[in-house]
């Protein structure tokens, strides 16, 4: 019997006329794809096609073409699910993977479309008016009160006021990866670029290494089931702190970061030993309900002396009624990971059927706070596959304060979506712990590339906020007025608080 | 009269069942929205003039302010209202009323006899003018809410009296208040501002303020109630602009409770007035800075503590923050606020002589009515002009104690925007 029924998934075409026969591509690989006798010989069956040795090939001469077999038709059977019975026959095991769902459930955010000023109303021209991207994370009062100082002036009343808010200078973060999951020159392109673009960057569950202290005052510090790394001095370097219950990607189960990826550096900033698999819990054990989240919450912002504390959780059914819970509990933000959102490892079955869109979570959310009368005690952060400037202007316009990006900000280093996270040899050197690998980032080439995406998106979100004749974000947030939708059926539209296009 | 505004106070029970985003998509529409379902896009042309000595002046000042930017309009619309100009019955609520029939006027005169002593019931006087056609019954009635069923209701009378506008507006079918507050009144209705001026003979009225309004919407309303100004007590407020940042606005608004049903930009202006002005208790200089707020560039060159004003002011206050080009003006007893957008998407021109304030879409407006102006000047992008009567008292209303939804369904009397007014 051969080793596996399952065919390579793809193939590589080498043009050895044009082959400079140097073994770039051999290097290059972190698959292991090539070896080497006179010229580079690929093994099809570990390639990934994640284009690193096409990207570094001197002669361009490697081009990575599916592997396209025949398959009877079955469109019940697909190829991708007979190939799963074969691969889980062969293993026994569950099937893991990395990165964000790609199957092709419907897709809200592309149909959604944008409106626009005509006549009645002017377009504002972001390049010569003031155009506001600036947002403030936090907990807000109802109203604000004030004084008169008695020259006809006003300050605000003792103790009142917006306080313990963080200042964004525009409503992108970046979302938690683990330093772990992500090497340590990965953590510090985003850290070192969310300083320079005034927003914030996720420690995620691993803790926060000594070499990010200098920037902590744009970082969340996560606590999550694991509690990896958790200490007092954490809690207290970052500029706010987030309960990690869920994530888009595996709503309802908790993290596994294989023991290949902890190295020394990783095994003293998460405080566990080498080599071990770093595996948190499904639940909190010390949160079985909204009681002991509010617990928690309060804890945190005890031992800080009053830090915001967000609380991230994966978009459920009763996602709304969840989070009204949240923040009720007292929490400043909340977290909305989308069903699409990545993973560095995740079990396959998990990450594609369980959850819901980030499009519908936020606006039932938006929408229960408001009915509640609560909208302003938190704010929201949507993730989970925001791709673009357009998806946040959406997901803004539905409800969203903020965005958090972690797939576009890993494919702003390089990624190419190859889904191989979890095996720890990332050829762009991006979620791997392996010195030779990790090198291949430079913090000050991935900051700049990080600090372009962010201002390339500002740029457009303030497009997008001057063709709506509006100069602020706060006047696109929530304004589902300002969005139509196409072929999306009534209920949805009903769901999402948008009119279809046409009225 | 089926229902019984104060003892039965509109059960909840047998109000119909409307719900906004149910709205959407096709429900019914609600019973005297005649405005169009859809938000109405537009122009507009306004002015507002205040003798802050409390000087009377006649309403041609008005009627000339606004012929003059008769090109600003459509004739779909013009209205105004004047403050001081019922001096012989200054302590009397005094209502403006649009009927559609006969029946409208009856089934009202029972509310009014039965909560009311009514001193004056008159037409409203009037003169045929050409361009000027299917006008409502027009009436008007000076009256002092009964003393034994105010003490029976427990209410301030400012409470009292909104509570049978909402009922009025909503219940009796074909009447419509245009304006309910003291020494007061709103002369509203379809045409070219100085054809409506002419037809109420604004003329023969002396006020110490007016406001004044010409329409330009961009579909055909034609429904006398839609005009400017909108009133609640004595507050007035016309407005020229389209608020770009309606959607989010009204969802603010929503979550305190008021229902924004006409669809015009002018509700939501005039709630958001209510909700820091009243409710909130902002003095109206921040209230102006929230709804037209300074750039954060601005922001961080303030001093200290101004900064952390303005800061929380626009952190909380977001939502609400008008975007897109409106210039408003807000009349009361007692005077006027102007307001532009924050960066000056829509004509304000000022002007002062003497004790007189005023302000218009057009410099031609005051060049016509002051004739030599002392200053005339642009007011910058979301700096209010304010105007205040000396001696009179600030505008906000402390005897009222409405719950938003009480306000919308006043202003509007849409049933949608009354279902939530709770049963006391």
């Amino acid at each position: 019997m051969p080793a596996s029924l399952i065919q390579p998934e793809f193939k590589v075409k080498i043009d050895y006329d044009k082959c400079h026969k140097c073994g770039r591509c051999v290097q290059q690989c972190g698959w292991g794809v090539y070896s080497f006798n006179e010229r580079p010989i690929p093994d099809d069956t570990k390639c990934r096609a994640c284009h690193r040795c096409v990207t570094y090939c001197p002669a361009h001469c490697i081009t990575i073409q599916k592997n396209d077999l025949a398959f009877r038709d079955n469109p019940h059977w697909t190829p991708a699910l007979r190939k799963s019975v074969w691969r889980q026959a062969e293993s026994g095991g569950v099937m893991l993977t990395g990165m964000g769902n790609d199957r092709p459930y419907l897709n809200v955010f592309d149909h959604l479309v944008l409106d626009a000023c005509q006549v009645t109303n002017p377009s504002i021209d972001p390049l010569r008016e003031p155009m506001e991207l600036r947002t403030y994370l936090g907990r807000k009062p109802d109203s604000v009160e004030v004084e008169t100082d008695g020259n006809g002036g006003f300050h605000l009343k003792e103790g009142t006021g917006v306080s313990n808010n963080i200042q964004l200078e525009t409503p992108i973060i970046f979302s938690p990866m683990s330093y772990g999951s992500v090497s340590l020159n990965v953590h510090k392109s985003l850290a070192m670029a969310a300083e320079r673009c005034g927003i914030l960057m996720n420690t995620g569950e691993g803790g926060l290494h000594a070499d990010l202290f200098p920037y902590q005052d744009h970082v969340i510090v996560q606590v999550a089931s694991g509690r990896f790394g958790v200490t007092p001095e954490y809690l207290n370097r970052g500029a706010a702190m987030e309960i990690k219950i869920g994530q888009g990607a595996k709503p309802g189960i908790g993290g596994h970061l294989p023991g290949e990826k902890i190295n020394r550096e990783v095994s003293e900033t998460r405080m566990i030993p080498t080599g071990t698999d770093a595996i948190s819990p499904a639940p909190h054990h010390d949160i079985y309900s909204i009681e002991d989240l509010r617990q928690l919450i309060y804890s945190l912002k005890e031992a800080t002396g009053y830090k915001p504390v967000g609380v991230k959780i994966a978009a459920v059914h009763n996602v709304a009624a969840i989070a009204s819970g949240i923040v009720r509990a007292g929490a400043d933000y909340v977290y909305l990971d989308g069903f699409r959102g990545g993973t560095g490892a995740a079990p396959q079955i998990i990450r594609d059927h369980i959850g819901i869109p980030i499009e519908i979570a936020i606006a039932v959310v938006d929408q229960r706070l408001r009915d509640e009368g609560i909208r302003n005690q938190a704010s929201i952060i949507a993730a989970g596959s925001i791709r673009s400037s357009a998806d946040m202007a959406k997901a803004i316009a539905l409800g969203a304060d903020v965005v958090a990006v972690g797939s576009a900000a890993l494919m702003a280093l390089g990624c190419h979506l190859c889904q191989g996270c979890h095996t720890g040899s990332c050829s762009w050197g991006l979620t791997t712990q392996k010195a030779e690998l990790t090198r291949r980032v430079d913090p000050e080439w991935g900051a700049e590339r990080l600090t372009n995406l962010v201002h390339a998106w500002s740029h457009e979100l303030q497009e997008i906020l001057g063709a709506l004749g509006v100069n602020a974000v706060e006047s696109l947030r929530g304004s589902r007025e300002r969005l139509r939708a196409i072929g999306l059926d009534e209920q949805t539209c009903k769901i999402l608080g948008v009119k279809p296009a046409g009225l | 009269m089926t229902y019984d505004p104060l003892l039965e106070r509109m059960p909840t029970s047998r109000l119909p069942s409307f719900s906004d985003r149910e709205g959407v998509f096709g429900g019914e529409r609600p019973a005297y929205a005649e405005e169009s379902p859809f938000k109405i896009h537009g122009g507009c042309g306004l002015m507002g003039i205040c003798d802050e000595s409390g000087k009377l002046m006649s309403g041609e000042t008005a009627i000339r302010a606004m012929a003059v930017q008769r090109d600003r309009g459509n004739g779909l619309g013009g209205g105004y209202a004047g403050y001081g100009i019922y001096p012989e019955f200054p302590d009397h609520f005094c209502f403006h009323m649009m009927y559609h029939d006969l029946a409208a006027k009856e089934a009202a005169e029972a509310v009014f006899d039965q909560y009311f002593v009514i001193d004056l019931a008159e037409p409203m006087p009037t003169r045929p003018v050409k361009g000027i056609s299917d006008a409502p019954l027009l009436w008007r009635y000076f009256l002092a809410p009964d003393p034994h069923k105010l003490e029976m209701a427990e209410m301030t009378a400012e409470d009292y009296v909104v509570h049978t506008v909402m009922l009025i507006n909503s219940k009796v079918d074909g009447a419509y208040v245009a304006s309910s507050g003291k020494n007061m009144g709103a002369f509203k209705g379809v045409g070219f501002p100085e054809e409506i001026g002419h037809y109420y003979i604004l003329e023969e009225y002396q006020g110490h303020t007016w406001v004044g309004h010409n329409r330009f919407p961009t579909n055909t309303p034609g429904w006398w109630g839609g005009a400017h100004p909108f009133t609640l007590l004595d507050w007035s407020i016309v407005h020229n602009g389209e608020i770009s940042s309606y959607g989010i606005n009204s969802r603010y608004l929503e979550a305190f409770g008021y229902k924004c049903t006409l669809g015009t930009d002018t509700e939501v202006a005039a709630y958001l007035f209510d909700l820091m002005l009243r409710r909130h208790k902002l003095p109206m200089e921040l209230a102006c800075k929230a709804l037209a707020s300074p750039l954060w560039s601005e922001i961080d060159r303030m001093p200290e503590d101004q900064q952390a004003l303005m800061r929380s002011l626009r952190a909380v206050y977001g939502p609400g923050m008008l975007n897109g080009p409106f210039a408003i003006v807000l009349g009361f007893n007692g005077g006027m606020l102007a307001l532009n957008d924050r960066i000056k998407l829509r004509p304000l021109v000022a002007a002062r002589q003497g004790s007189v304030l005023m302000v218009a879409s057009e410099e031609s407006a005051m060049r016509e009515v002051l004739k030599s102006p002392d200053k005339v000047w642009t007011p910058k992008a979301g700096e209010p002009v304010i105007a205040r009567v000396e001696g009179m008292d600030w505008p906000i209303h402390g005897d009222l104690h409405l719950s938003a939804s009480e306000v919308s369904c006043a202003v509007t009397g849409v049933e949608n925007s009354c279902e939530t007014v709770e049963v006391v």
